[in-house]
Order: structure tokens, then sequence, then C-alpha cells
């Protein structure tokens, strides 16, 4: 007999905490560099990381002074290098979105307010280890020395484009510096990560692989899959979990019901840290204790990286549209440029002209770059790669049914 | 040379592989210590380590995951999906990401993955222990599909697709493990005898993209692989059409001067595949063979295929094709 109807309460559906003409809501941060002990990564269990999970790991303060247990004491030429690449990253952003208004891309994603991520986690690994990134961490590139006129041939899909045109821009392969392929469907690198360093552990070599995952794409049952098998295997990989608050439109609390995401690692048994993901010493240092334990086998970490997405998903939305106007500006973790600045600035190892010489060499540097990159072609005008590349590749060797469309395709060209 | 059945010839084939190959994994669902549900890898874990062979989570998409991951790192990986139908959970993964890397790298990254799956009905195994995919593959560029019929061609396809540089599926018709299949379920003789049966113990291949002439004849080509191999040879037998038989072995690349030859030769063709009708890759060979053979052609093309339908349990029989349903459709053929 069916039950009688009774309203008492609908589908739950949670919103933003803050839409368009909303004020933006954050809660202040509590969380001080020196809360969290550095537990020894060797000996470390995921019931040792509790706090560190429910936490946040920061090393510089409101006033960008560096202290705590884990203060990676970097040195100041590392520290310099770390701001360059994020300063590279952000520059880089801007002429490549400019370009996209101007058609010469078809699309664009900027790095923008996270470019700490990829620049603090690839410089505290070691070169021989594997990057398996999402489309928000080309920066990367810059750590390993990807040449940026090869980087934009591939975003304007030119004839020098090292994947031949074949996917949007932003989807980057740079084998040398061990950056594997980007992919668009979201989340699918996570698991394919562990599986890369299972092929580690089983050669026995020293590299681990370093993957990252988004808010929202941590809905994704390759994001499960990739803790579990982490949990069971015991792989030297570093699963992280940006959480940026925001998936195009979707708020992280669509994600999952809780706000935080470190802790779901903990239930897998895979030691679990939040950490300030705008602060450049704590996100090295948290990476660096990482790469430890993979190195050791002791085994996955798990990390959410707390930050902001500060510019929009992609060239295809207006933000504007979905969320208060300044709610960047009020993010408690602040921009992660400033805040590395500011504390070189606080010993004395940097300054505001530097600072200024910095941006101006590398505006220099991007638009040199880009002016080589075009010579090559743009998506406006082409020339694009030759469509043959439509049929290569897709097999190590053409078999006979893709000869022939080949064949039909050249036929139509006129060959 | 021994005889084997089908599932003593896979296991010879990861055997030889493992031996030869240390970059060949082997992994997969009670595939490690146990040695898989129908025994295909027995013995490999105490011979190889559990390094090598071994079981994992319940987790297709996790494993297919993992499978890319060692293969773009300079492994060989075989993962095992422990029946066909559960495959679809890996289907972004295998879909995706494996069939593309290669390509969506220019050539940067690739991955020598090969799955091996049971697969097809047969065994009372309803909706989900029953379903025959190969089309859900074959429509993937970037993926090899092979469909074994017999313990020569088991093993021997699946070492070609594991040596191969590119993924490659590899589909076992599990109604044939340990006997060909005539279509009667109450007559189930094992493979004892068989002349397929005859398998070297040593590594060989069976070439990905040839197929096998299975009988030979003159009136009517019949194309089936799989277990319908075997159910439309007693068919051909009951029909008593002198018929060419071709076991397609391989559906991505197939072999297209074996099926051109022998339509040039009887110039009438009778399809035969287990799994459902529509977009099944008999659709595919009856269009490919009207544009290459329409001038060779007598009568039209004819497809017996299981229904558009879910699979039965108890009902399977009156699903699958049987042989007087192929033998009706190779008279049907010979008279249009």
């Amino acid at each position: 007999m069916a039950a009688k109807k009774k309203r008492v309460a609908t589908i739950q559906v949670p919103t933003a905490p803050a839409r368009p003409g909303d004020k933006p809501k954050f809660a202040a941060w509590t969380h001080q560099p020196g809360d969290l002990s550095r537990p020894d990564p060797l000996t470390c269990t995921a019931a040792d990381t509790t706090d560190h999970a429910h936490g946040l790991v920061r090393v510089l303060d409101d006033d960008a002074k560096a202290s705590g247990p884990w203060n990676p004491d970097l040195s100041p030429d590392e520290l310099r290098t770390g701001l360059e690449h994020m300063v590279r990253m952000r520059i880089f952003d801007d002429r490549m979105m400019k370009m996209q208004r101007t058609g010469k891309l078809s699309f664009y994603m900027r790095s923008l307010g996270e470019e700490c991520v990829a620049v603090a986690q690839t410089m505290a690994l070691e070169t021989q280890d594997w990057i398996f990134p999402t489309y928000r961490q080309p920066a990367a590139q810059f750590v390993r020395g990807r040449d940026m006129v090869s980087m934009i041939c591939h975003c304007i899909g030119n004839e020098k484009d090292n994947i031949l045109g074949r996917q949007m821009p932003v989807h980057y392969s740079y084998r040398t510096g061990r950056y594997i392929s980007v992919s668009s469907p979201v989340a699918t690198q996570f698991s394919q990560a562990v599986g890369v360093a299972m092929a580690s552990q089983y050669k026995g070599l020293d590299e681990c692989c370093i993957t990252w995952i988004g808010d929202g794409a941590s809905a994704e049952g390759d994001y499960h899959y990739a803790l579990n098998f982490a949990s069971v295997f015991k792989p030297p990989v570093i699963l992280n979990i940006v959480n940026n608050q925001w998936a195009i439109s979707t708020h992280a609390n669509l994600a999952s019901g809780s706000s935080n995401f470190a802790a779901r690692g903990l239930s897998y048994d895979v030691p679990s840290i939040r950490v300030d993901g705008n602060d450049f010493l704590a996100l090295y240092s948290v990476t660096k204790w990482a790469r430890e334990r993979a190195a050791s086998g002791a085994g996955a970490t798990h990390i959410e990286v707390l930050t902001y997405r500060a510019g929009a998903h992609s060239s295809s939305d207006d933000p504007s549209k979905y969320r208060p106007k300044d709610e960047d500006e009020v993010w408690p973790g602040g921009d992660p440029i400033e805040r590395l600045k500011a504390h070189l600035i606080s010993i004395g190892k940097w300054s505001e002209e530097q600072q200024n010489e910095l941006e101006e060499g590398i505006d220099s540097e991007v638009m040199a770059a880009y002016k080589e990159a075009v010579k090559f072609g743009d998506l406006a005008n082409g020339p694009y790669p030759s469509s043959d590349s439509i049929f290569t590749e897709v097999y190590e060797d053409i078999p006979w049914h893709l000869q022939e469309q080949w064949d039909e395709m050249k036929r139509l060209r006129g060959e | 040379m021994a005889e084997m059945n089908i599932v003593k010839a896979v296991n010879s084939a990861l055997d030889n592989m493992l031996e030869k190959d240390e970059n060949v994994l082997f992994f997969g669902q009670d595939a490690g210590y146990f040695g898989g549900v129908f025994g295909t890898s027995e013995g490999l874990q105490n011979k190889f380590g559990s390094h090598r062979v071994f079981d994992t989570p319940l987790s297709e998409g996790g494993i297919a995951a993992i499978a890319f991951g060692m293969g773009i790192n300079g492994l060989r990986p075989v993962a095992e999906i422990q029946f066909a139908d559960y495959i679809f959970p890996a289907y972004d993964q295998i879909v995706n990401e494996i069939a593309k890397v290669r390509h969506r790298s220019g050539g940067e990254f690739w991955c020598p993955v090969t799955f091996r799956t049971p697969a097809g009905g047969g065994i009372r195994g309803g909706h989900h222990h029953s379903q025959s995919p190969e089309s859900q593959f074959t429509h993937t560029p970037g993926l090899k599909v092979v469909y074994a019929s017999t313990p020569y061609n088991a093993k021997g396809l699946l070492i070609a697709a594991i040596e191969c540089n590119d993924p490659v599926i590899v589909l076992e018709p599990k109604r044939c493990y340990r006997g060909p299949f005539y279509g009667d379920p109450h007559n189930v003789p094992t493979w004892k005898d068989h002349p397929e049966a005859q398998v070297p113990e040593s590594h060989y291949t069976v070439e990905i993209g040839k197929a096998r002439l299975a009988l030979e004849g003159n009136e009517c080509t019949v194309i089936a692989w799989g277990a319908m191999v075997h159910v439309a040879q007693a068919a051909i037998r009951e029909s008593g059409i002198s018929c060419d038989l071709i076991d397609l072995q391989s559906l991505v690349p197939w072999d297209k001067e074996a099926i051109e030859a022998s339509i040039e030769k009887t110039g009438r063709c009778v399809i035969v595949h287990e799994a459902p009708k529509t977009s099944g890759f008999g659709a595919e060979m009856a269009a490919s063979i009207q544009e290459r053979c329409f001038w060779s052609l007598e009568a039209p093309v004819n497809r017996v295929t299981g229904w558009d339908t879910p699979f039965p349990h108890t009902t399977e029989w009156d699903y699958m094709p049987s042989p007087a349903r192929i033998a009706e459709a190779i008279h049907k053929t010979m008279e249009e």
C-alpha cells in the first residue's frame, strides 16, 4: 500500500554561501603557524594526522612572518625562484587571456590566485618524480624548465604544437619534464597517478607521482578509487585535493556535505593534512614531508590544499553571474604572490623595486616568447598542424581502415 | 604441444608472458591467490609472486586507472575484468583515457594495456553475467578488440595483445572455457580431441587483424566470433549448405582480405553474433560488405543475433542464436 503523503521536508539542495549581490561569507581563520606539530613522516599513521586534517598547516602568519615546525627554512634564492615562477605564471596567463579574446586561442584557463600550488609543490619534489596535473597546474612546467615558446605553440594550436592541435589549449604534455598529458575528463588522473606510482614501486625506483584534483571533481568515483587503491597498495603517491571553493558555478558544498576535504583521507587510513594553499612555505613543506613518506616506502599522503579560484573557471564563464564580485578580495588566504613577496621583503631579501624589475622582465620574456610562437601560426590565421595528424598516433601503426579513411581525406584535399 | 581447454590456454599465455617480460603484471578481482573465478590464473601467483600476479579491490574503474598509470610508466599490465558485464565502471578510463592517450599527447605517452574478460551467454548468467559488449569497444578509436573462440586462438590472441603497444580488449567466450558449444545445452562436449585444442606450451601469437577459416565451402559465407563460431558450425552441418565459416577473431581491425575473398567466392553472407542486433558489430560487417562487395552479392546480407532485449536467465536458449535459427537464415540467403 502506498504511504500516505505527508510533506515534512523536500530535497535539501545546498547553494553557495554567497551569490551575486550578497556579502561574501568566509569564516575568519583561527589557525596560526605553530599550531600543528610536524610528525615523523616515516612512522606517521593516519590517526597521527587527525588534527592536521581538521586544522590548517600554516608557516606564514598574517604579517608574512615565517615560524613553527613546518618552516622549511628555504634559502632566499629558493624563495625568489618560487616567487619568480608564480609571477611568470600570472603574467603568462594574462597575456594568453588577452590573446584568447582576440581569437588567437579557442579557449583558456588561468591559474589566478592558485599559482602557488604547482610552483611550491613541484619545487618540493625531485626531478625524477612524475607530475600528473589538472589544467590548473601548468606552472609546474616552468619549474621543470619547459620552453615558454613551446607552451604557447600548444595553446595557439599552431604547426609547432607538440600535440599537433589535437587537444584544447592548456592540455599540455611535456614528457621531458615528466609532466603527464592533461585530460579534460576531471578526476581521471587522480586514480591513474596511483598506477604510475605503483609502477615506480614495482621497479624499485626512487620516484613518486604527484597529482591534483579539484574540490568539485572529488565527487567523482576516481577520487575514491585513488584513495582506496593508495590505502591498499601503499604506493609513493601524493594525492592533493585543491579546494579552491568553486567548480565553475558549483560551490564546494555540493561536492561534499562536509566543509572539510582533508579528513576524508583518514577514513581510508591515509595520513591527511590540510594546508594553507597560498602559503608558499607551508605548501612546500607539507609536500616535502609527503615526498619523504613516498621515498621511504611509507605510502601515500592526502593533502587538502586550501585556496581560492580568483579568476573565472575558464574563458567561457563570467563569475560575476554566480558569485559576489569581491569574493577573492576578502578570501582569508590572500594572494600567494603578495604573501611570498611580503615575506621576502620582511626578511630583507627583496624590495618593491626588485619586484617591479622582475615583473617587467617577465613581461618582456612572455612578449618575446609570444612573438616567436606566432611565427609558426595561431588559431585565428593558421598555419595549423597538417590534418594528417588526425590519423597518426591513434595506434602505433596505421590499421587498414584508418589508412583508407586517411586516403579519402587526402583525396578530398586534392592530393 | 598439449591438449588444453581455453582456461588452460589462457593460463599458459599469461605464464609465458610473465616469464618472458618482467614488465608484465597480471591483476584483477580474485585473480591472484584464488587464481580467478574461472581458474584462468591458477598457480601463477605462486610461481611469479604477489608483486606480479595480484588481487585488487572490487573496483573496475580503479583497475583500469592503475593499468593506465602503469602502462604510461613503462609496464605492460594485463587486467582481468571478472565478467565483461562489469567492465562499465571502467568505461570512461578505457574509452576516454587509455584509448586516447597516445593521440592526445602527440605520442609522448602510450598505454600497452590488455584487458581480458569472459563474455557471452550460455551459463545461465542472466542479465549481468552473459552480455557480449564488443561493439561498445569497437566504436572507440584507439582500441583493438579481439574475441577468442578456441584454446589455440585464446592463447595466441592473448599473447599478441600483451605484446601489442596499443590497448587491446580480449573477450573470451566463457561458455567455451571447458568445451566448444554447439548450441545444444544438453550435449556439452569438452575440448578433448578437438583439433583447435592442440596448443603449443611455448610462446606463439595469433596475429591481431587476421581471421580464421574454420570451415571451407563455396555456396555461402558465415561470419561469426566467440561461442557463435561453434554454433554456426553446427548450423552449417544442419543446413547441408556448403559454407565458408569465418571465425573473425579480430574485430578491430578486421580481416578485409579474408572477408572479401570469401564473399567474392560465395556471393552470399550470414553474420552471427550473440550481442543485440541494433548497432551490433554485425551491422558494421554488413555495411562494409555491401560497400566493398556489392557487385559480388547474390542476396542481401543476413544477420542472426541476440534480440534487442536484456539477456534472460532461464530462457537464454530462446535468446541466443541457435543452430536452427542460423540454418534457417542460411537457407533464406540461398533462396533470395
